[in-house]
């Protein structure tokens, strides 16, 4: 077997694309310096400057940006559509986009299906008039269906931890000594081997779904936990303000890797200490769910019943089954349906408790500014009861910035991901999260690139995407 | 403005007192005791063996006692051995004389931070020495940083969705979106590796510690720079459009103020209150940067010391530093209070 080049057949358009590249960054650096130039000329005759009508430096800079981004994108395509056809003759990038074919085609159909809905889709349909926001989007659910079509085993050709002898530290595109003919693009270490002689590749596509699992959850949960108590501090005010404001500034004084230091070691999980954390951050979703039903239907009690126990009575169970867990120190209910595998659950638990106090100051806030309102003022005089004006007046009307820090702190929860892996805290040693995999192969950096550096840029382009999203999110729903 | 310092600082004091509390808890819950009874004893002692050193040592009294004695508040503990008496205050084993001689409190308050079994020496000699370095590393990373973000920020903010506005937008979420061990790698792969071959600089800033050169220290600084310099820029980009479009600038406009002139004169000092703010508050978060990249670069500062400390579980040196850390943290809150009442005309005057 061979090994594979980057760009196989197609390696003639190579320079294309580097010169459309170099044109592109030649032509946005131009674009900036005249329009700055151009701007400081235009706000001397009035503050607008005159519409131009002949072509100007500045217009033919703004062109020359267009075309070589065009040319860049299209290469690109061409390379995706030549992978996606011909597998292993595109070389490593043609054999990379047929593997992906899965992700395509799912991301085309998302994309299909929310263009031509879009003005029935409210806020999210208003994200495809953004291209910021479109971008963004395109890339986070990128990493999305990667993360979970990777967990059907419908992408990675190698086991993440399989060790192939003979295959350590090898360049990206080494064939497996001894592969058959007919392996298809199993015979080859597409993005090399680390230094364990396993598939990087294939542990990128298995650390997107770790990504994936803890990141959005553990947010949600911090909302829910920073909602719960936002709302009632800012609503109410005075002593209870004080005094949650007060545990929140705490946490938040707290450095971050101090604070991960001190709860993920084997130790403190031994006391048992992040489970009895999990037992009251874990309450606040069924305590949201809960007041959120009964300030609802309060004044229809069977409603009411029928509701909580619809909502209540399946969370409670999964909720028993997330903290117990056998052989640690709670392990008493009987109905455990499912156990978290060993240190997620720690990890989740710090991501939460650093995360929740910012969500509680920004809801905090809102409500503050929102309390003024006249449609709280009118809900107070038809009498109704505290927390239905939280939760049914307030909290609806702030979600916009909610959202946009929600997007935001995913991002944010998946920088701190990687970090406990950099540090190899909490989760087990041979996950192929990316933190872990960059810290496993940042000691031997100087002569091998090719293990860390794809998780370092998955990583950046999934928190890109999530700024990208949350930007475009903002631009839109201030547009209403 | 007084009773304004005074209350913030009252609440500082208290927020670290519960800070330093809950550290001291946590290091020293029975197992982590445990462990340190063993790296220190003998790692084959029994559950008895190991009680029982704890209990020779102090280490089983309640645990606001302990503290107290470590904050310097309570007497230090003293015990009666075969040798002589033993003690919190006392270096090993000495006579009745000697003891009553030795001074009854010794805590943090005192001076004295205890001693760090990482590195056999006593804590405060570690935390100078490192908390120096780091110091030497962060006064570079504020000199590249600041005033990188500002004039990026200055430049995309005064005119709100220009060419200038969109790229350097896009670029400051770009390094905001770049975690510092993604740059660091990236960084250590393209201008270092033998593989890329351009090798401008130093993988490790190991000898910066001793002489800092562009080549081992340039490295280490643009890391942390760089994720700060994105999110300073876009806070400094929202409060400069703020300020833009203010009717005091519409007034200059009209007046017929030149561009620049209404940028620097006009507009720049009232859009920097807020940036002052967001710079002062971002140290807890450049702090964490600092660990990364001190373990990422291998410069032996304050960050790699706390690396080391959770790691060899030494305890009195991780209860140094994040008493350090949580002062540094609430220090720059309450600057951060107070210059922006300073600042800001309109709440310092009412």
């Amino acid at each position: 077997m061979e090994p594979l080049s980057w760009t196989g057949s197609l390696s003639f358009l190579t320079p294309i694309l580097f010169l459309s590249l170099a044109a592109l960054g030649v032509s946005i650096i131009a674009w900036m310096v005249l329009s700055v130039a151009g701007g400081m000329r235009a706000s001397a005759q009035g503050p607008y400057g005159a519409p131009a009508l002949t072509a100007t430096p500045e217009g033919l800079a703004a062109l020359g940006v267009r075309l070589s981004l065009l040319a860049a994108v299209a290469i690109v395509l061409i390379h995706i559509v030549f992978g996606i056809l011909f597998g292993t003759a595109g070389g490593i990038i043609g054999a990379m986009s047929q593997l992906m074919l899965p992700v395509w085609i799912a991301l085309a159909l998302l994309f299909f299906v929310s263009i031509s809905f879009k003005r029935r889709l409210g806020l999210y349909g208003k994200l495809f008039d953004s291209p910021i926001g479109m971008i963004g989007f395109g890339l986070v659910m990128f990493w999305v269906f990667t993360g979970i079509l990777g967990a059907l085993d419908l992408i990675a050709p190698h086991d993440s931890v399989a060790q192939v002898s003979g295959m350590k530290n090898k360049l990206p595109g080494t064939p497996i000594p001894g592969a058959s003919e007919d392996a298809g693009v199993a015979a080859w270490y597409l993005l090399g081997g680390d230094n364990l002689a396993r598939d990087v590749f294939s542990r990128l596509i298995d650390g997107a779904w770790v990504v994936v699992q803890i990141a959005p959850l553990a947010t949600l949960f911090a909302f829910m936990v920073g909602i719960t108590l936002g709302l009632p501090a800012g609503y109410y005010g005075g002593r209870l303000d004080t005094f949650l404001s007060f545990l929140a500034n705490l946490v938040l004084a707290f450095p971050v890797i101090l604070l991960f230091y001190l709860l993920v070691t084997p130790e403190i999980v031994a006391t048992g200490l992040p489970q009895y954390i999990a037992v009251v951050l874990f309450a606040f979703p069924l305590v949201f769910a809960g007041v959120l039903l009964h300030s609802r239907y309060r004044t229809r009690p069977q409603a009411n019943m029928l509701w909580l126990a619809l909502v209540l009575i399946p969370g409670f169970l999964g909720y028993m089954s997330l903290i117990n867990e056998a052989g640690s120190k709670i392990s008493f209910w009987p109905l455990d349906f499912f156990d978290v595998p060993g240190g997620i659950l720690v990890v989740f638990v710090s991501v939460v408790f650093v995360n929740s106090p910012t969500v509680f100051r920004i809801v905090r806030g809102l409500t503050l500014d929102i309390k003024t309102r006249d449609y709280v003022a009118a809900a107070q005089t038809r009498g109704e009861r505290p927390w239905y004006i939280m939760l049914w007046e307030i909290l609806p009307n702030a979600r916009g910035p909610l959202i946009v820090d929600f997007c935001l702190r995913i991002g944010y929860t998946t920088i701190l991901l990687g970090t406990l892996g950099f540090f190899g805290l909490g989760l087990p040693p041979e996950s192929p999260d990316w933190g872990s995999t960059i810290n496993d192969g940042r000691k031997l950096l100087a002569i091998y690139l090719h293990p860390p550096l794809p998780p370092a840029l998955a990583l950046l382009s999934l928190v890109l995407g999530l700024n990208l999203l949350a930007d475009g999110l903002r631009e839109e729903s201030l547009r209403d | 403005m007084a009773l304004f310092i005074l209350r913030r600082t009252g609440v500082m004091i208290l927020t670290a007192l519960c800070l330093t509390f809950i550290v001291f808890f946590l290091t020293n819950l029975y197992p982590n005791l445990e462990k340190l009874a063993k790296t220190e004893g003998n790692f084959r002692m029994s559950d008895e063996a190991v009680a029982s050193w704890l209990d020779k040592n102090g280490y089983l009294q309640p645990m606001p006692v302990k503290y107290g004695q470590w904050l310097g508040i309570l007497p230090g503990w003293r015990g009666a051995t075969e040798d002589g008496i033993t003690g919190r205050c006392i270096t090993g084993a000495v006579s009745q004389e000697e003891a009553d001689n030795a001074p009854r409190f010794c805590g943090v308050l005192q001076g004295d931070w205890g001693y760090s079994t990482r590195f056999k020496d006593s804590v405060w000699n570690i935390i100078e020495v490192r908390l120096g370095n780091t110091g030497y590393l962060m006064m570079w990373v504020l000199i590249v940083m600041i005033p990188t973000a500002l004039v990026i920020g200055v430049l995309a903010g005064m005119r709100e969705g220009s060419v200038t506005d969109r790229s350097l937008s896009t670029a400051s979420i770009l390094t905001t979106a770049t975690p510092e061990y993604v740059s660091g790698v990236i960084f250590i792969a393209v201008f270092t590796s033998s593989t890329v071959g351009l090798k401008w600089f130093k993988g490790t800033a190991n000898s910066a510690m001793t002489e800092p050169t562009i080549e081992n220290f340039f490295l280490p600084v643009i890391t942390i720079a760089l994720y700060g310099i994105g999110y300073i820029a876009r806070m400094t980009r929202a409060s400069m459009t703020e300020v833009m479009t203010a009717q005091y600038i519409r007034t200059a406009r009209l007046k017929g103020v030149s561009f620049p002139n209404i940028v620097m004169r006009h507009a720049l000092r009232n859009a920097l209150i807020a940036p002052f703010t967001v710079i002062m508050l971002q140290f807890p978060w450049l702090l964490s940067g600092v660990v990364i990249v001190e373990t990422l670069f291998n410069y032996k500062g304050f960050g790699w010391s706390l690396v080391e400390a959770a790691g060899n579980n030494d305890i009195e040196l991780l209860l140094g530093i994040s008493v350090i850390s949580v002062v540094i943290v609430l220090l720059t809150q309450l600057i951060s209070d107070i210059g922006y009442v300073y600042l800001n005309p309109r709440i310092r005057i009412s």
